[in-house]
């Protein structure tokens, strides 16, 4: 009881005191996950919707994959990161392992399945609604990708927001690819492991309670964001 | 074209960040040296003198030198003797000098239900540990407190493994973890003394046994070899070497302190065998 309202006061403090260090922390958070959505967006929405559209053999099988994927432990996706960026590895000539790049790769390959496997899940039911639609344009499937991409673009977000959860959200995955490296690879939640560690448990709950007040922070944004654009639309 | 200047885009963004770092070296080093606060203390005084930036990797011993294998740093800074031995052994680098030393200490709850507090000799307090069947957390990590409390057992003539999954508990991570475990479980566990002195979370963890020169731990460092590894920044790496082995260096340890108690004695100056 002491210890959790500890917490409370000690995440009040980090939040109200600006401490270059924790602001350092939090930033590169949010730009490590910001750029692995943004990089798995590139694969996972377009594959999501060629799914979605296109038939094709193979295709079951595909999305079986995909769907198991969105289940990867972090801690397996970080290994094989790490394999392949180690400098013993294949892509060790890039230098990227224990870099902030190497962190972005890594929740990339973590969330991209999922990106890919629900935004299949959300177009399917617009090519359902549009399919007739859209052909008797002479649109085929290739042409439709863009259109359904641009028309489902609302309930994507969501899809994007998932993917972003999922990514700020993960330790295993950044504590073996960036290495908790002080002002360098650390991230809101490998600091949270690292004070766990030391046995500081009221500073590790109060950076976990700072990093769901930014995760809610995105959030409200984009639902901001999403409303304004609704009413601009329409 | 387009798919070329595209995945010319995505590595030069990921490794903007890397570029943008002049001068570094990349560490692999324990997490008693990062968790103690040691680094905290002695990195910026490296930086501030010679512009090299340094990124510290904490963890384990084994798993540090493994890093250092891999060519994953530039070098390693560990204290489990034997295993860095074998490691400049195998030419993964080397030479490997001494640094500095502080000891372990045996750690145990208030109850002390193998009545060992204030015993110096941690073969007997080991061997009633096992004869009481006091739960013991071990490491259980290929870390170098692992591996000291391993040759403690063995110093002791028990095997700690007959009693696994009962009174002896191999968690498999780091000090941190382990002495939250122990604290939760009122067990006995081997602790370094600067990771100790930092833990914060001891409930009523205390230490029962201390100062039996068994309990030294040495800290080495070495050069990972750049013949092997190519992109090694032999040069700034090998400053950090020189300068940590130097008077600066030694000294600057020699200052660290917790609440007015030295964590590390520096012994650059006690030579190595050659090997």
């Amino acid at each position: 009881m002491n210890d959790l309202s500890a917490a409370f006061a000690a995440a009040a403090g980090l939040l109200a005191g600006g401490d270059p260090a924790v602001l350092g922390i939090i930033g590169l958070s949010l730009r490590v996950s910001l750029s692995a959505v943004v990089i798995a967006a590139l694969v996972g929405l377009p594959l999501g919707a060629l799914l979605a559209v296109a038939r094709f053999p193979g295709r079951g099988a595909l999305i079986v994959t995909l769907n198991a994927l969105m289940g990867l432990p972090p801690v397996v996706c970080g290994l094989l990161v790490y394999l392949l960026l180690s400098r013993s590895g294949p892509l060790g000539s890039l230098g990227l392992l224990f870099t902030p790049g190497a962190m972005i790769a890594a929740q990339a390959v973590l969330i991209a399945p999922i990106l890919a496997a629900l935004t299949r899940q959300v177009l399917e039911s617009y090519w359902e609604e549009y399919a007739e639609q859209l052909r008797s344009f002479g649109a085929g499937p290739w042409r439709a990708i863009p259109t359904l991409l641009w028309d489902g673009r609302f309930a994507l977000l969501t899809v994007l927001l998932a993917g972003f959860g999922r990514a700020s959200a993960e330790v295993g995955a950044v504590m073996i690819v960036g290495g908790n490296i002080e002002g360098f690879t650390r991230v809101m939640t490998t600091a949270i492991a690292l004070e766990t560690s030391k046995g500081d448990l009221p500073l590790a709950l109060a950076l976990g309670m700072v990093l769901m007040a930014i995760v809610l922070g995105v959030n409200a944004a984009a639902q901001t964001l999403r409303g304004a654009a609704t009413r601009w639309a329409g | 074209m387009h798919r070329r200047f595209l995945a010319a885009a995505l590595v030069a963004l990921l490794s903007l960040p890397a570029l943008a770092q002049e001068r570094s070296i990349t560490i692999a080093s324990t997490t008693s040296t990062e968790q103690s606060g040691l680094f905290g203390h002695l990195l910026p005084i490296f930086t501030r003198e010679t512009g090299i930036a340094v990124r510290v990797v904490a963890l384990g011993t084994g798993q540090a030198l493994d890093v250092g294998r891999r060519g994953d740093a530039d070098l390693v800074f560990v204290h489990d003797r034997p295993a860095e031995e074998r490691f400049v052994a195998e030419g993964a680098g080397g030479p490997r000098l001494h640094v500095m030393f502080n000891d372990f200490v045996l750690i145990g709850p208030a109850a002390d239900p193998a009545g060992i507090a204030g015993q110096r000799d941690t073969a007997e307090a080991l061997r009633r540990i096992a004869a009481a069947r006091a739960p013991f957390v071990s490491r259980g990590d290929r870390s170098g407190t692992h591996a000291a409390e391993l040759r403690l057992w063995q110093q002791a003539g028990v095997d700690p493994v007959a009693g696994r999954g009962a009174w002896y508990r191999e968690v498999g991570q780091g000090m941190g973890p382990a002495l939250n475990t122990a604290a939760a479980q009122g067990a006995y566990i081997l602790a370094d003394r600067g990771t100790w002195l930092a833990f914060r979370n001891r409930q009523d963890l205390r230490i029962v046994v201390e100062g039996d020169a068994r309990l030294f731990n040495q800290y080495g460092v070495m050069l990972v070899n750049p013949q092997r590894h190519l992109h090694v920044k032999v040069a700034e790496a090998q400053r950090f070497i020189d300068w940590i082995v130097a008077p600066a260096g030694q000294a600057a340890i020699a200052g660290y302190q917790i609440n007015g108690e030295q964590l590390f004695f520096p012994n650059a100056t006690v030579p190595e065998p050659v090997s």
